[in-house]
């Protein structure tokens, strides 16, 4: 899993920032971040995720030709055996993420991201039977090659949905 | 702006409400904006039918993107050197989350002045839905 090409644009950023519900003017208004201290529109901090929208493999996007495991005329696009402990509903949920910031991205940048597995672990749940953990790395560089952001992300696959009680 | 070493103390704390009964619509949003659209997040049908849960929740990125909302109104654009949760809790429609952070040192590394945050998120009914730090560059 890699990303070849993740291009920063003002017009994405601006729209992520509109899904988290963050107004912050740095996130859209390009006159305003001039007067700022980082003096440009920046990402917010959790942006580099989406970074997801560059993978042409990243399986939680429905692909042109292919069946989609989500509703359509059936509950689920994709049959699959029963008993096949998915809980999260086919990719799994997500149990942690790290950044570190070398430093924040602005429009203009053009990323690379290579991901490394990481450690895999295994626990009993209280609440959703086995867990299967895994951990991914994924170092973020921009166009001069530096490192700009590291990322670690821990994926968990449950025996069964979640325990609401 | 900017947090400084000399005002700031250990046990410090910023909190803010970062969104009021979550709706289905954001949820669809931060799908569009982020790239994940795990049905699990957007579509009641199969979640409730195939996933097994009481209804669609949110992407665990989406409350942590909230949460940082709080960290980057307190420290500060451009500030943040480090940023990490643990995701202890779903996150379900009609939520109110509140987010918090805590001084827990401030510390000097080659002339750079640097604040340790422990960061929680809980919802309306106090249970705790991430559980996290920060570090962020301050001004002396």
């Amino acid at each position: 899993m890699a990303v070849k090409k993740f291009p920063i644009e003002a017009g994405h950023i601006m729209l992520f920032a509109r899904a988290i519900g963050d107004d912050n003017k740095i996130y859209h208004d390009e006159d305003y971040a001039k007067a700022t201290e980082p003096g440009s529109i920046l990402a917010p901090p959790t942006f580099a995720i989406a970074s997801a929208q560059f993978d042409p493999d990243y399986p939680l996007r429905p692909r042109v030709g292919q069946s989609w495991f989500g509703s359509g005329k059936e509950p689920t696009g994709v049959q699959r055996s029963s008993g096949g402990g998915s809980g999260g509903g086919g990719g799994g949920l997500h149990a942690e993420q790290h950044f570190e910031y070398h430093r924040h991205l602005k429009p203009g940048d053009v990323l690379t991201a290579t991901v490394k597995p990481g450690k895999t672990w295994e626990k009993e749940g209280r609440r959703s039977g086995k867990l299967v953990f895994s951990e991914t790395v994924t170092e973020y560089r921009d166009q001069n090659g530096e490192l700009v952001i590291t990322a670690r992300g821990v994926g968990v696959r449950t025996e069964r949905p979640v325990d609401q009680q | 702006m900017a947090l400084s070493a000399r005002t700031l103390k250990v046990g410090d704390t910023h909190e803010e409400h970062i969104v009021n009964n979550l709706t289905r619509t954001q949820l669809v949003q931060y799908a569009g904006a982020s790239g994940d659209y795990n049905p699990i997040h957007t579509d009641e049908v199969f979640t409730t039918k195939v996933a097994g849960y009481p209804s669609v929740f949110a992407h665990g990125m989406l409350t942590m993107g909230m949460t940082g909302k709080m960290l980057t109104n307190y420290v500060g654009d451009g500030r943040l050197t480090k940023y990490g949760v643990r995701f202890t809790r779903q996150v379900w429609p009609g939520d109110t989350l509140t987010a918090k952070a805590t001084v827990e040192a401030i510390r000097e590394e080659g002339g750079q002045h640097f604040v340790d945050l422990a960061v929680s998120t809980v919802n309306q009914d106090g249970a705790e839905v991430v559980s996290g730090y920060a570090s962020a560059r301050i001004d002396p």
